[in-house]
């Protein structure tokens, strides 16, 4: 009890340090009635109660290693800035929707990597695997006239064998998983390459699931109050969940947020929700892709952080012995953690159909796997497993995205894009080790 | 303590290859009974552990639980029957929070959604009826100190309601302030009503909080003495088996020249 956590010295409080209370050593009989006896340690750094004390806990928090989505934000900014100086063009409406309807396919590949990173795993064959679903789904809806649905299920569906596939190898075998996903990845093009045959690329009609995911398809058919019920929708979702939990909570008698937290929160969603909702309807209104990746966001951060499947996947992230004595069957963890990132990919390779309306060859080649990888660590998910949340492939995605359409804009070669890229996602590499060290410092580890 | 023993084992072999690991051995354990398992390297004591916790099956022997013989194969019917083991590795997730860690893989939920309020609500009970101390319930297992990650390691041990706490070498890392805190902890865990099984090198936190002392010698028993009314030097005597020696003679000689 001699180190206390992550107080840098001089935030201690006066008070003289005393080592432990001393009836909990003389006579431990005595210490059974606890509510007598105050649980708070004098020497921790207890959250002082509402907005002043918020502060101060963020303020340490960033001190001690945790930036959490800190520098993406920064970062994002400072990008947002140097192109709006640099083109004016940058932050108008049809650019930030542009921004927001392509951010969505490489987003969907993010979110499953997003998975596979907090196993502290990685892998390599999502772009493969994203090329080839739209290869299956245009060989089975548009050469044997299947149903379209059914084909984007069963595409889906391929991708999320193929990912166990990759799993199993990975946690049965042994074999290691940056292996396993790089040969995947050249066997999956492989395979795309032959399901595509000479003709080389199919073009799919503009029509059901894969308009949906078009650039030309709007969230209620661009109708001005689309954007606002989004919007308006999620605002309420956070303050109606934060203020229930937050009854729950004091009614169980366990800490709670106070009330000006949770209307700070709720505040700072509602202005970016509703700044995005009007630029976006100063455009088209909000395509419809970008409201299905918003939606498998909130559905994969919910199976993450509020269900036990999402817990054992942070154990598993965060110490496979501890994972494995708890009972947690790691290799199914592993394996199934590997379809989701498969699905996401399969999905994802969906989106990039619908944006062209072909699948060819160059199907989920490029640089689609690195700024898929690039996104989610940006964003803030740790590359050493068991730390991030999906909400990361958003943030990096913005990130990504911007910089891509500014230097589009800007006319700049892709030889500079890769290299600007590359040097973000190297920077974000470098803010994750050096946090991880600020947290080992200050007891965070 | 009249009452049966609520863990007992009676006449435990365990082969490895063509080592002996344990012959022939007994080990009693009450409700409310703190019992020191001591030996030197290699006495088997770990062994003897885990063929309770179900890691090893035992080969010859017979292991009762409340008085009826049962069969221990796999770690799972270990904890059926209620042994909960914390062994020297902690395995803790360093990222998950203290309920986090408390409750995995048992973690409670409500209406399927993990219900987090009373997980924190039960750990928070938890750990102040056991008097422990730590900064919060929600901070990672990364920002606590070995003694800490040791008391809320013994504590996860609590959550399934077990019987029977095995704790292997608790207080091997710790400094003076930690161990006396798991010292503590140990007593409360015998005020609870349950047997506890403690493997330790040091003979000083042993006489300080068991009832009994079982030693293990070579695989085989050699004495098992209550604490109270047996001296140091008996007990390091059956540890080593020098029940003949310079400070044992001297002692003898003393006592006769007392006389």
């Amino acid at each position: 009890m001699s180190k206390t956590t992550d107080t840098p010295p001089a935030d201690t409080p006066e008070t003289p340090d005393v080592p432990e209370t001393p009836e909990a050593q003389a006579a431990p009989a005595a210490a059974a009635a606890p509510a007598a006896a105050p649980t708070v340690d004098p020497r921790l750094l207890v959250r002082e109660e509402g907005f002043k004390g918020y502060l101060a806990d963020f303020k340490r928090k960033v001190r001690g290693g945790e930036l959490g989505s800190l520098p993406v934000v920064v970062g994002l900014a400072i990008i947002w800035v140097v192109f709006q100086s640099q083109d004016s063009l940058f932050l108008t409406a049809t650019n930030l929707a542009n921004i927001s309807f392509f951010l969505a396919a490489t987003g969907m590949l993010a979110i499953g990597l997003v998975f596979v990173l907090l196993l502290g795993e990685i892998d390599l064959s999502v772009g493969s695997v994203s090329g080839l679903s739209s290869a299956v789904f245009a060989v089975l809806s548009v050469s044997h006239g299947m149903n379209a649905l059914l084909a984007v299920i069963l595409a889906i569906a391929t991708g999320a064998a193929i990912g166990a596939l990759h799993g199993y190898f990975f946690a049965k075998l042994g074999v290691p998983a940056f292996v396993v996903t790089l040969a995947g990845n050249l066997g999956w093009n492989g395979l795309m390459l032959w399901l595509l045959g000479s003709t080389g690329s199919i073009s799919i009609k503009d029509a059901g699931f894969l308009h949906l995911l078009g650039q030309q398809a709007f969230f209620m058919g661009s109708d001005i109050s689309g954007a606002y019920i989004l919007a308006t929708l999620a605002v309420a979702a956070l303050l109606g969940g934060s203020l229930i939990e937050q009854s729950r909570r004091r009614k169980a008698g366990v800490p709670f947020r106070p009330t000006s937290e949770i209307a700070l929160r709720a505040g700072a969603l509602a202005v970016v929700a509703f700044a995005a909702a009007y630029m976006l309807n100063q455009a088209n209104g909000v395509p419809v892709a970008l409201v299905i990746f918003l939606g498998a966001l909130v559905v994969t951060d919910f199976v993450l952080r509020r269900t036990s499947y999402g817990r054992k996947i942070f154990a598993v992230g965060g110490s496979i012995e501890a994972a494995r004595r708890a009972g947690i069957n790691v290799a199914l963890i592993r394996i199934s953690v590997y379809a989701i990132s498969g699905a996401f990919a399969a999905l994802g390779g969906l989106f990039f159909a619908a944006q062209t309306y072909t699948a060819n060859l160059g199907a989920g080649g490029g640089n689609i796997l690195m700024m898929a990888i690039a996104a989610a660590v940006i964003g803030g998910t740790s590359l050493f497993g068991g730390r991030g949340t999906v909400w990361s492939a958003l943030l990096g995605m913005l990130v990504i995205q911007s910089i891509q359409t500014g230097l589009d804009l800007l006319n700049m070669n892709t030889s500079l894009q890769y290299m600007i890229t590359g040097a973000v996602l190297l920077a974000a590499v470098v803010i994750d080790s050096l946090s991880r060290k600020t947290q080992k410092a200050s007891g965070r580890g | 303590m009249t009452s049966a023993p609520v863990l007992a084992l009676r006449g435990v072999s365990k082969r490895f290859g063509a080592v002996q690991a344990l012959t022939d051995v007994d080990l009693e354990v009450h409700a409310g009974e703190v019992v020191a398992l001591v030996g030197d390297n290699g006495a088997g004591k770990s062994t003897l552990v885990k063929t309770i916790a179900g890691v090893h099956p035992i080969d010859e022997g017979v292991i009762e639980w409340e008085g009826k013989p049962v069969s221990i194969n796999r770690p799972h019917d270990a904890a059926t029957l209620g042994v909960a083991t914390v062994y020297q590795d902690l395995a803790l997730c360093d990222n998950l929070d203290v309920v986090g860690n408390l409750y995995l893989g048992r973690e409670l939920r409500r209406a399927g959604v993990l219900d987090e309020v009373t997980m924190e609500q039960k750990a928070r009970e938890l750990l102040s009826t056991l008097s422990i101390r730590i900064p919060s319930v929600r901070i990672p297992i990364a920002g606590l100190s070995g003694g800490q990650r040791q008391v809320v390691a013994i504590a996860r041990a609590l959550i399934g309601e077990p019987k029977v706490v095995i704790l292997d070498e608790p207080t091997a890392a710790l400094g003076v302030e930690q161990t006396a805190q798991v010292l503590d902890l140990v007593e409360r865990l015998r005020e609870r009503g349950l047997g506890v099984i403690l493997i330790s090198h040091n003979m000083a936190d042993v006489r300080a909080v068991a009832d009994t002392v079982a030693v293990l010698r070579l695989g085989k028993n050699n004495g098992s003495f209550p604490v109270a009314e047996t001296t140091h030097e008996t007990i390091i005597a059956a540890i080593t088996g020098a029940t003949d020696n310079a400070v044992t003679r001297r002692q003898a000689r003393t006592a006769e020249a007392a006389k």
